[in-house]
Parts: C-alpha cells; structure tokens; sequence
C-alpha cells in the first residue's frame, strides 16, 4: 500500500449541496435536493480516488462543488490548506490553476468555433502565462504529450474521432500544471478499444506529472484498474470508501456488495448467480430516513431506519490512519454480514 | 429451416461525400430459443443490421443494396409495405435504448399497452387493462394500476425502459430484437432488465437479437456471438469459443483492452491502434489490416496476402472467422 505518511493534497470535510425545490403558487422553497450530504475524503498527490455511484447519486455535483463551479451549501475543501469553499474571487482564481477537470462528452465539450490550438492554449491566455510564442510552442509541446501532432493546431474539434477530443481535452487540462485533475466519466462515451488508449495516456501522466485524479465513473472495471483508492456514493452520501484493493476484496456495505454483483463479467463462465437489487434509487428530494439505503437492503433492521449510520472502520480497533487510507463503511451491521 | 436468416445484406446511404456502405456483406441465422450477441465499435454497422430486419432504415437517404432476410421463409425486403405490418410489432418486436423510440409522448401507458393487445390478440378494453396491469407487474413496476395512468415522461428512465419491454412483451413475438437496451441504464436496473429479458425468452421461446458494445452483458446474455467491423462480420461463434478461444485478431484484441480482473494495477492496457477505414470507401483487402497485430507478425509474402485479398467468413476450427490468418491457441496480442 502507499505511503500513510503523505500530507493530503485535497481535504474534503462536511461538504453538502443543496439545491432548493420550489413548489406552489409562490415558488416558495419547499425542500432541498441533497445532491451532496456531508461528504468528507482525502486525496494523496499523484493518487487516484475513484468515486463510484448510479446515476444521481450526487458524483459529478460533488466534482464540481469541489472545483466550486457549484456554490457548496456547506463544508470545507481544502487544497494544499487552503480553503477553496471560502476562498475570495482572486485566490479562488490562482487556486484553480491546481485543479482542471475532464469531462465525459468529448464532443460536446470542446468548442466547435475554436481550433484546437485555441482550445488547448485558452487556459494560457485566461491566467496570462508567458507571451503569444511562448503558449503556442506550449500547445504543441502539450499535443505531442497526449499522443497528438503539433500539425493539428489549425483544426476543429469536428474532423478529429472521439478518442483523439479526449486527448486535445486532456492536453487542454494539463496546460496550467495542475497538480488534481478531476475526470467526470472521462472514458464512458468512448469504445473499449479507444478507452484503453486514453486510460494508459492518464496513467503515464500520472507518473510523469505526479498528478493526483478524481475519477469518476459508474464503470467498476475501469475505476479499480486505476484507483489507489475508492469511494462509493449513494444518495448524495459516501457510503464506503477505502484503498481500492481492500474494498474490492471485501466490500464491507450492502450496496457495494450489490453493486459489484450486478456487473456483467466479460467470462460466460461467471455468469452473474445472485438475484438483482430490487427497485431503484430514491429521489434525493425526499431520501429515506436512516441509512439512505435501507428501503432496498435485505439486511435492514429498525435500527436501520431510525438513524444515518456514520462512516466508521471495517475493521474493528483498526490503527487510526490517516482519513482516505483507511477501509470505513457506514452501515451499522457491517461486522454481521 | 431457421427463424431467421440474413444472407449477404447490403445497406449503404447516400450521403454527400458520396455512398457510406453502413452493411457490406452481413450473413447469420438465428434459432428459435436462441440468443445472438450482435458487437463491435460504434457506427461498425450493428443498429442498421437490425432496423433492417424491420424494414426500418429510412429511404431516402438509405437503400438496400442486396440480399435477402428470410423471416419463416418469407423475404422481408421484398415484403409490399402494406405487409409490413403483420411482422412489426407481431412477430417481431423490437427495444431501443431510448425507449421514447417506441414510446408515444401524448398517450398515457394504458392507451399505448392497450392499442397494442387490441391489435394483436383483439382485446376489448377491460380485457387489455387487466392484461396490461399483468403484463406491467411482470416486468417490475410497483403499483402498475396507477401507472397506467401515467404519460412516459412522468415515469424515470428504468421505468420507461421497462414498460417498452412491456409492450414487447405484450405482443409475444418470436424474435426479439435488443438495440443497446440497457446501456443508458444504472447497473442494478440493468442486472434487472437482462434478467427479464431472459425469462420473457425462456416463457416464450423467442429468439433474442441481442445488440450491445459491452462484452460483459454479451458474456451474460447470449448463446452465439457475431463480432462486427467495418460492416463485415469478422467472427461468429459460440460464445465460450468467443471469449475463449477468440480466432480473429480483432475480436481477440477487443476482449485484450479490457482491464482484467485482478491484474496489475495501472499496468499498460493492450491497445488496437488506429482507427475503423472509412465505409464510403472501403479497402477491397482485409478491413483490419492495418491496425492488425497478428498481421505485423507475419512474412512480407504473408502480409501482401493480407493487403491484397479480401478474408471471406469462413469455418475454421469451431466458428467461422474472416481472416487469412487466424489467431492460433496462445497467441496474444
Ligand atoms: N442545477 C440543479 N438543479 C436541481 N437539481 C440538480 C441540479 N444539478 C443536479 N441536480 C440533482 O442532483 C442530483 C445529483 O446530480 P448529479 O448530476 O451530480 O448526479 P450524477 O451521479 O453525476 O449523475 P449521472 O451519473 O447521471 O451524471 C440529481 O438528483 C440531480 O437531479
Ligand atoms: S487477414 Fe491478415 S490483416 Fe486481416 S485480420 Fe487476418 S491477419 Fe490480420
Ligand atoms: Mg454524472
């Protein structure tokens, strides 16, 4: 396992996202959608933490309230100590040279209008980084990382396939030297053969560059082919989350254990056995009293109903590690099951 | 003779750059009873392969080129439209992965389950409903009576999905047809939709055309394997001699760029280089030529062959592989 005495770069406490529903003549509030409930995690540098979740369950809301492209409800996120939740408008600014996202929709998130030069070298001219010359042998130097050629800086996101915009958008991610990447699905939208391609390419960065990831994504195979540690999400909550190697050996919270028995196994010999979860998510306007989980559990009790079980170690008397090395679920009956 | 057989389908659309040929050559057959995983990248040809089968390819710009599918014997393609009708919907039945495809936005469920059994079985109204409260218990949906109420875009997406393989159902056809029916969908809601896919066909005895990119639900889900590209099947078989012994060095490539369960973290992933030719100009040699792995290995002599002639889908050794030179046992990328 990697080294415990590593200071986090990113430090997520308490954070919450509410979004108001409004209702009635007035459109008076009339109750939240917890898009995030109080989530709290560490991310090493040069470490991948992939954040795992059904669709709703809050990931990409937590990506962006993180990056603070959403206004957090409440909570901490520090950066290196600093706290990019409260930060003012210019420190919010230098902060986010640290931090670039990658999202999953290479073609929707590329402007059409502007040629990939101009893409990958915006970042450049927004933060004032060195002379014109300058970002553009920058651009080229960046293509050529992600496996481009600088010859393709005249043309549009259009004439280039799916795998080959996600390269220009990794390459436009890297341009300010951040030192987190959060990658929302950065993968989903593409076929196996390509995806490969892109997951060496972000792991080759990773080691180049030092770079930590958030990866998010729904697809289980990938998440544990790349992370160091994982999180599981449900209903706006982090219902596990631990070092990834643990957590897929012996994923302590029902949810996680259904959630990797639902996924097909590319063998016809380990056809999936187990009958599936029943139902489907609840809405995170009006989430179940207790643990989130519980109307769709086969091991809930009252107990279960009455109270959030608090994310608490697997393993019992376990060494106080640091937050984000150690294996934590929050379902009472954890040690039962 | 088999329920359905598809024989050297050819589908091409006129587009401005000139003619894409979508299909190029497409033959298999399918049993009653039996699944067929349909597979390959995007846009290799796997969703006109199968809205050909109900003549659902949009003429203009489409055009069938050639061949024939035999349904029972009869020749859909050279079916008069006022036929068409008697197999949409009837013996063939058909689910998208956006179920707005076949669902309508202005009726409720009741009005749209029930027009279906009216049509096909000559249900009256309160024979339709209570088959169609039957029909939507069986496929999971909580409280079906009040949703019969309901207008698709109140119902979520597991939920819209589910009644489309309601209305799939209804109809009892003896071919099912599956277009990516669950990739839109969550994990859990998918182990749900597959496992009543496979009790529908196990109920009925239909045969599934089962259409997916995700090598996991084919494993899952399917009898037979047909592996696309660029058009062309490039490899047919049953699906362990798939998954184990794949013979075409794309097929095998394919399942190789997988992350494996319990291999080295972060260790390199097999890639395929390159990318699919373009299909309004095809090479008249193998399609996969030059992203090939197992190609680089050969002689010269052995290579030109490979550039020069074109693999036609042969029996070799279990299943049937359109290369010159297939993957012997062992052999990895
Ligand atoms: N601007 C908004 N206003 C109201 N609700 C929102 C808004 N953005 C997100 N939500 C809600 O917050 C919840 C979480 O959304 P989010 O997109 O973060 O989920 P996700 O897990 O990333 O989903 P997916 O995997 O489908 O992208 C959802 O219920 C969503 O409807
Ligand atoms: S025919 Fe040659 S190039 Fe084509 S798949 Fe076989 S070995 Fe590869
Ligand atoms: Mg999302």
């Amino acid at each position: 396992m990697s080294n415990t005495s590593k200071t986090p770069l990113l430090r997520v406490e308490g954070l919450k996202k509410y979004y108001p529903v409004r209702g009635g003549v007035f459109a008076a509030k009339v109750g939240d959608v917890r898009a995030v409930d109080d989530v709290s995690f560490t991310v090493a540098p040069g470490e991948t933490l992939g954040l795992v979740g059904e669709s709703g369950c809050g990931k990409s809301t937590l990506g962006r309230t993180i990056m603070r492209l959403e206004e957090p409800t409440a909570g901490h996120v520090y950066f290196e100590g600093n706290d990019i939740a409260t930060a003012n408008k210019s420190a919010l600014f230098q902060l986010r040279r640290e931090i670039q996202a990658v999202f999953q929709d290479p073609y929707s998130s590329l402007n059409p209008r502007m040629t990939i030069g101009e893409i990958v070298r915006e970042p450049l001219v927004v933060h004032k980084v060195g002379s014109k010359a300058e970002q553009i042998e920058a651009v080229r130097a960046l293509l050529e990382t992600v496996g481009l050629t600088g010859e393709m800086l005249d043309r549009y996101p259009h004439e280039f396939s799916g795998g080959q915009r996600q390269r220009i958008g990794v390459a436009r991610a890297l341009a300010l030297g951040p030192k987190l990447v959060i990658a929302d699905e950065p993968v989903s939208a593409l076929d196996v053969s390509v995806r490969s391609q892109i997951l060496n390419l972000m792991v080759r960065l990773q080691r180049e560059r030092n770079l930590a990831y958030i990866f998010i994504s729904h697809d289980l195979s990938v998440v544990e082919h790349i992370s160091d540690s994982i999180a599981i999400m449900y209903l706006g909550r982090i219902v596990e989350i631990g070092p990834a190697a643990e957590v897929f050996a012996k994923p302590a919270h029902p949810y996680t254990r259904v959630l990797m028995a639902a996924i097909p196994v590319a063998d016809p010999d380990q056809r999936r056995t187990t009958e599936p979860l029943k139902g489907e998510p609840p809405s995170p306007v009006a989430p179940p009293p207790g643990c989130p989980f519980h109307p769709r559990c086969a091991y809930a009790i009252d107990a279960c109903r009455a109270a959030v079980p608090p994310l608490e170690p697997v393993k019992a008397g376990a060494p106080n590690l640091e937050l984000g090395r150690e294996h934590l679920a929050a379902c009472i009956r954890k040690h039962e099951i | 003779m088999a329920l359905l057989e598809i024989d050297e389908l050819k589908v091409g659309f006129h587009t401005e750059a000139g003619l894409l040929r979508a299909v190029d050559g497409v033959s298999f057959s399918l049993e009653k009873g039996r699944t067929l995983g349909l597979v390959g990248e995007s846009g290799c040809g796997k969703s006109v392969t199968a809205s050909s089968i109900l003549r659902l390819v949009p003429v203009p710009p489409g055009e069938i080129l050639g061949g024939a599918i035999r349904f029972n014997g009869v020749d859909i393609l050279r079916l008069p439209a006022k036929d068409l009708p008697s197999i949409r919907g009837k013996d063939v039945a058909m689910i998208f992965q956006d179920p707005m495809t076949s669902l309508n936005p202005v009726y409720t469920i009741e009005k749209q389950l029930g027009e279906v059994l009216k049509l096909r079985f000559g249900l009256d109204r309160n024979a339709a409903r209570a088959r169609a409260i039957g029909i939507l218990a069986k496929v999971g949906i909580a409280d079906p009576e009040s949703r019969l109420t309901n207008y698709p875009h109140e119902l979520s997406g597991g939920m819209k999905q589910r009644v489309m393989i309601a209305m799939a159902l209804a109809c009892e056809p003896h071919l099912l047809i599956a277009d990516e029916p669950t990739t839109a969908l969550d994990v859990t809601v998918q182990a749900q939709i597959l496992n009543l896919i496979r009790a529908l066909q196990k109920d009925t005895g239909a045969a599934v055309l089962f259409i997916t990119h995700d090598m996991g639900v084919v494993a899952e889900m399917c009898d037979d394997v047909a592996v696309m590209y660029a058009g062309r099947i490039v490899e047919r078989g049953d699906v362990h001699a798939i998954f184990k012994r794949s013979q075409h060095p794309y097929t095998k490539g394919l399942l190789k760029s997988l992350p494996q369960k319990g291999a080295v973290k972060k260790a390199a992933l097999p890639t395929i280089e390159g990318v699919v030719p373009s299909l309004l100009n095809p090479p008249a040699h193998c399609r996969f030529a030059d992203r090939c792995w197992k190609r680089k290995r050969l002689s010269d002599a052995e290579q030109k062959r490979c550039f020069s002639e074109d693999p036609k889908l042969r029996v070799h050794d279990a299943g049937l592989v359109a290369c010159h030179f297939p993957v012997t046992a062992g052999e990895q990328p």
